[in-house]
């Protein structure tokens, strides 16, 4: 192994976040501040998730770290390097061996189950910022649930575009209570927060926040009653596995404009394939 | 008719007004010594002495327009007797709105209201429904010839006699058991004048201050 | 008449600045369906008692106790901040002299409308964009500017489409501070004309502060004149701007210009 401390960061850091994960996880939704601390990487590139990822991670997990849905991208590849050097720990691509899953950008399609953590990296965390710059203004509407703004967001979207345009990090409601962005993640993926049988954990570096989805939480997309909420649709299937009903990317394959759909989720489609 | 004025509908006794003008030096002004006044119901009273006598100033004290040093004005509103000189000023605004009209010498024009608008107002702030209200409106202003074409227009333009009619309009509309007309006619020529009597109450006792 | 307990009842509202006095023991009830006018020059305290009345400015001393719909009656000073908040959201209204003030410039005029709608639950897009219609409709803007910018208005719409996206809830007090200030008159007497109607049709009680004596004759029932933080004069409106007693009044109404 190396000479630093198990997984980079020293105990007591570890014990501080894990305090502020543990109050995350007693009130859903909630962004619970942290003493964020300088990794290794900008930020921008999943310092809260490595964090979070750090402070949780054991010698006997099996870590599986994505972005975009694949393993093998250059910010998957660095982080999952980054912590096989700090901790030793076992690594995979498949996500049902997995314990503990670092993602970017994506949820898995593999269903997941009780016992399995995914950490999410989180550039801004606050729901209301779009609307409202100051930090103390915003907590105050938090705690007392003045989310009134929140649809004033989406009213505008169908307004401007006759549906609501928000694509990815779209904004749900936690347990009843707290509104929050679940990371930028497609909105394809929303509905796999709600009643997950995992623990979601969610963490933002620069931003210093911290915050959970405990298992088996209802998370509601926000929405209007003659405006529901809808995920995207594909017409193809995947080329390589014939998977319908999955979040895809497009692919260019030549010059003349040609391009095929594949599943974004990389170890869900080797998988089918029987890889 | 008794004149002790315990079934006075108005009552006035011992009334003061003196106007104290501090932007002047502080000059004084005794417009009002002492005056005393009954006016029984259905009776119809005219003041009518030289003008600067104090005739305006009695009626805008009646209607706590102007605010008297001395003296009592007592006017039977809801069954009871309520003094104007004391009362306060939420009381006031309710005998306003249901006891007491005033119709002042000139039409107070506010732009773009029209005068079906203006007419009715004194109904609509009692509460009375807007149909009702506009119904007898228009019954006014047609029994006070004001051409129906005009009833969507601002009183703005209209000539000092069509305002005036406006105004004695906007008086009656509210069928208060006290009405107080300040100079009605003032503003009227040639045959209105004539006509006056046959559109304004015929008044029974003409009143005038003492020496 | 109705029932024996104000709207909102004020007593001995006190407010320094340091040593400065902003205004001193000032006392005044308020009953449904009446406007009261404030009015006084620069410095006369006017703003702060605005300030101290609606729960934005903390008073040095004074109580100030508003009836809520359900009839209990709330001390403004002393509610928690939720209550508070949630009342100057509902029950309140808001007209501030800027309109840019009272609006949200980023969003379009129908979401301004609606958003104390969607703060309140409503959660059916067509009925709170109807509704936001409705309302401006109602301040005399052109419906089709329901999915305008509030920066593409005139100063005067501005100030209608705060007023609409102030009364949206049917508050049953507003709090104006110079709603014209600043409009050009032909303007101004369109926008009073419009809040004399509102006024009246939604049976509002109201307390404007303004420094323009026509406003509230036009405007308000009653009225209180201050000067140097301290209420100098009170009655009803038309008495006190026709027969004023206080030196400072008189010089006050005489100091308008007739045209």
């Amino acid at each position: 192994m190396s000479a630093y401390n198990f997984a980079f960061l020293d105990e007591q850091t570890k014990r501080m976040i894990r305090r502020a994960i543990l109050k995350a996880v007693a009130i859903p939704g909630y962004q619970v501040p942290f003493g964020s601390r300088e990794m290794p990487l900008s930020y921008g590139w999943g310092t809260g998730g490595v964090q979070v990822t750090a402070s949780v991670i054991g010698p006997d997990d099996v870590l599986k770290v994505i972005d975009q849905g694949a393993d093998d991208t250059t910010n998957a590849v660095s982080i999952r390097r980054f912590f096989v050097k700090t901790t030793g720990v076992r690594t995979t691509t498949r996500t049902d061996q997995a314990t503990l899953i670092q993602t970017r950008h994506r949820i898995p399609e593999t269903p997941l189950a009780e016992g399995q953590i995914v950490v999410f990296q989180v550039p801004i965390p606050e729901p209301l910022r779009w609307l409202e710059p100051r930090e103390t203004e915003t907590r105050k509407m938090h705690a007392l649930e003045e989310y009134g703004v929140m649809h004033v967001r989406l009213y505008e979207d169908i307004t401007r575009h006759g549906h609501v345009e928000t694509a990815y990090d779209y904004p749900v409601l936690v347990n009843g209570r707290y509104i929050m962005r679940p990371s930028p993640i497609p909105k394809f993926d929303n509905p796999k927060l709600d009643r997950n049988p995992a623990l979601l954990l969610f963490g933002a570096g620069r931003e210093k926040r911290i915050y959970a989805v405990p298992p088996f939480t209802s998370v509601r997309s926000l929405d209007f009653e003659d405006h529901p909420f809808t995920i995207e649709r594909w017409d193809q299937t995947c080329a390589l596995c014939g998977a319908a009903d999955v979040f895809m990317d497009e692919i260019v394959v030549d010059d003349k404009g040609g391009r095929m759909f594949v599943c974004s989720d990389t170890d869900f489609c080797e998988r089918r394939r029987g890889r | 008719m008794s004149g002790d004025g315990h079934d006075a509908a108005l009552l006035v006794e011992g009334l003061h007004k003196t106007f104290t003008l501090h932007t002047q030096g502080g000059i004084q002004l005794p417009v009002l010594r002492g005056v005393d006044l009954a006016v029984y119901p259905g009776e119809c009273v005219a003041l009518t002495d030289p003008s600067g006598s104090g005739k305006s100033t009695l009626l805008r004290a009646v209607y706590a327009n102007y605010r008297p040093q001395r003296g009592r004005i007592v006017v039977s509103h809801d069954g009871r007797p309520v003094d104007m000189v004391v009362a306060a000023p939420r009381e006031l605004l309710a005998v306003r709105r249901r006891t007491i009209g005033y119709v002042s010498q000139f039409l107070r024009v506010i732009p773009r209201v029209p005068t079906l608008e203006v007419v009715i107002d004194p109904l609509r702030a009692f509460g009375v429904d807007r149909d009702t209200a506009l119904t007898r409106g228009r019954a006014l202003l047609a029994r006070l010839r004001i051409p129906e074409r005009l009833w969507s227009l601002s009183p703005v333009t209209f000539s000092g006699g069509e305002q005036q009619r406006v105004n004695l309009a906007r008086g009656f509309i509210g069928g208060h058991p006290i009405l107080l007309l300040d100079e009605p006619t003032a503003r009227w020529r040639g045959a209105w004048r004539s006509s006056a009597p046959s559109t304004t109450p015929r008044c029974a006792r003409r009143w005038r201050r003492g020496p | 008449m109705d029932g024996d307990v104000p709207l909102l009842r004020a007593r001995g509202v006190t407010r320094y600045y340091g040593s400065r006095v902003g205004c001193r023991d000032v006392g005044l009830d308020l009953w449904p369906g009446e406007v009261l006018g404030v009015v006084g020059e620069s410095g006369s305290g006017k703003t702060t008692l605005l300030g101290c009345l609606s729960g934005r400015l903390e008073p040095s001393a004074g109580t100030v106790e508003f009836r809520q719909r359900d009839g209990r009656v709330v001390d403004v000073l002393r509610m928690p901040e939720p209550a508070l908040r949630k009342l100057a959201r509902t029950d309140w209204g808001i007209v501030h002299q800027n309109p840019r003030d009272g609006l949200r410039l980023g969003v379009t005029a129908g979401a301004n409308v609606g958003e104390r709608l969607m703060a309140l639950g409503a959660r059916h897009y067509g009925q709170i964009r109807s509704a936001a219609v409705d309302w401006l409709g109602r301040v005399e803007i052109d419906r089709e500017r329901v999915d305008d910018w509030p920066e593409t208005f005139s100063s005067g719409m501005q100030q209608r489409l705060q007023i609409a996206r102030t009364l949206v809830t049917e508050p049953r007090l507003v709090f104006m501070d110079e709603p014209t200030g600043g409009l050009d008159v032909s303007v101004q007497a369109r926008l009073l004309d419009l809040l004399r109607r509102l006024v009246t049709d939604l049976g509002l009680s109201a307390i404007i502060v303004t420094h323009d004596l026509a406003v509230t004759r036009l405007l308000a029932h009653r009225l209180l004149v201050m000067r140097g933080g301290e209420v100098v004069e009170s009655g009803l409106t038309d008495q006190v701007l026709d027969d004023p007693q206080h030196p400072y009044t008189q010089l006050l109404v005489s100091s308008v210009l007739q045209p």
